[in-house]
């Protein structure tokens, strides 16, 4: 029963999630504070259970596969799309570009400034 | 005789979940070997394509969207319990993540920043509408987190899904030439600023690309670039007079 036993897992933290999320008022999504919740449980427990494991990277290999359905919803904004089609091309395109190429290069800096300082053990 | 069976069968099946979610799979599973002949391009993502060939066929059967949806759901409910699983990567990687935190959380604000003034700046230069530009304003957070936020700040959270989408699979065009021409190599670097640029399809095509620690750093991005985001984007649309 290891499929049930980490389905199970990853359910509850997504709810513990929502209800904290509904519960504080939060505008972060229920499973996001979810894998707050696992991460901080693995980290005291101090290992992932072989279950847990088996679903989570199962679900993880299929991730583009879960954003299919809400893609699909596209369909409904066509006439709005339409509309400001040239700005959301260009902006879509454009502004990608500039946040991964500042990214890349801003964390390549800093990582590498870290490298030549002495490393500290915390 | 022949004729009304099958309409009636049509009824049924049309009013029925066992059709979006089969069609939903088939699509996907025939996306990813037209993508997989094609030498594996990122120019056409096997989820865009998968999308594209969905809304054809719903055009073409004159299906609307709430009843595919009915069955389609079991398949995005996943997105929530995946979203918690990301966590195990994390943990997996937690040494390298603990080492390099704030290297990371000054990238991760800068990358912010960025996308938020390059997406507001360009959409507003080009003459967005008002409901359009505040869709785009969270296209590079997990969609989940982009809905909520394009909610808060007055965008129209399905049309933000899609935008999203699109930010993804642009990401995966984008970032591996990006990449060379700006010579990043370390994988950590890679999959962090593909997972802040590109949520989850950074993460998936980072998973499948450039490895597991890569895709762990692009599962931190994502999870990071939403939390922060979900707080700093309605700060921001409320300083430039936006909100």
């Amino acid at each position: 029963m290891p499929l049930i036993m980490g389905m199970s897992m990853l359910l509850a933290c997504q709810m513990l999630g929502e209800l904290a999320a509904r519960g504080l008022g939060l505008a972060i999504p229920g499973p996001v504070i979810g894998m707050v919740i696992l991460l901080v449980t693995l980290m005291t427990y101090g290992k992932v259970p072989a279950s847990l494991r088996m679903t989570g990277e199962g679900l993880l290999r299929y991730l583009t596969l879960l954003f299919v359905p809400a893609g699909v919803g596209l369909m409904v904004h066509g006439a709005l799309i339409g509309a400001d089609f040239w700005p959301i091309v260009v902006t879509l395109i454009g502004a990608t570009a500039v946040t991964l190429a500042v990214t890349g290069w801003v964390l390549t800096r800093l990582t590498r400034l870290q490298g030549r300082r002495p490393r500290r053990s915390s | 005789m022949k004729v009304a069976a099958l309409d009636q069968l049509w009824v049924y099946l049309s009013g029925n979940p066992l059709l979006s979610l089969l069609i939903t799979l088939l699509a996907f599973v025939l996306a990813v070997r037209i993508n997989r002949a094609l030498g594996g391009t990122p120019l056409l993502h096997p989820v865009t394509l998968a999308i594209a060939m969905l809304i054809g066929f719903l055009l073409l059967v004159d299906m609307d969207y709430a009843s595919y949806f009915e069955g389609a759901q079991f398949i995005h409910f996943l997105l929530g319990p995946a979203t918690v699983a990301l966590a195990i990567p994390l943990y997996d990687h937690r040494e390298r993540v603990r080492r390099l935190l704030l290297p990371l959380l000054v990238a991760c604000l800068t990358g912010i920043v960025t996308a938020v003034a390059s997406t507001l700046g360009l959409a507003m230069l080009f003459g967005a509408r008002h409901e359009t530009l505040m869709s785009l304003a969270p296209r590079s957070v997990t969609s989940p987190i982009a809905m909520g936020i394009a909610e808060q700040i007055g965008g129209i959270p399905s049309l933000a899904a899609g935008l999203v989408l699109l930010t993804g699979s642009i990401g995966c065009i984008l970032g591996p030439a990006i990449f060379r021409l700006l010579r990043v190599t370390d994988p950590a670097v890679q999959g962090f600023t593909m997972g802040l640029a590109a949520h989850g399809f950074g993460t998936a095509h980072s998973f499948a690309r450039l490895g597991a620690v890569a895709g762990a750093f692009s599962g931190l991005s994502m999870g990071l670039t939403g939390l922060l985001t979900a707080f700093l984007l309605p700060l921001i649309t409320r300083l430039i007079g936006l909100g």
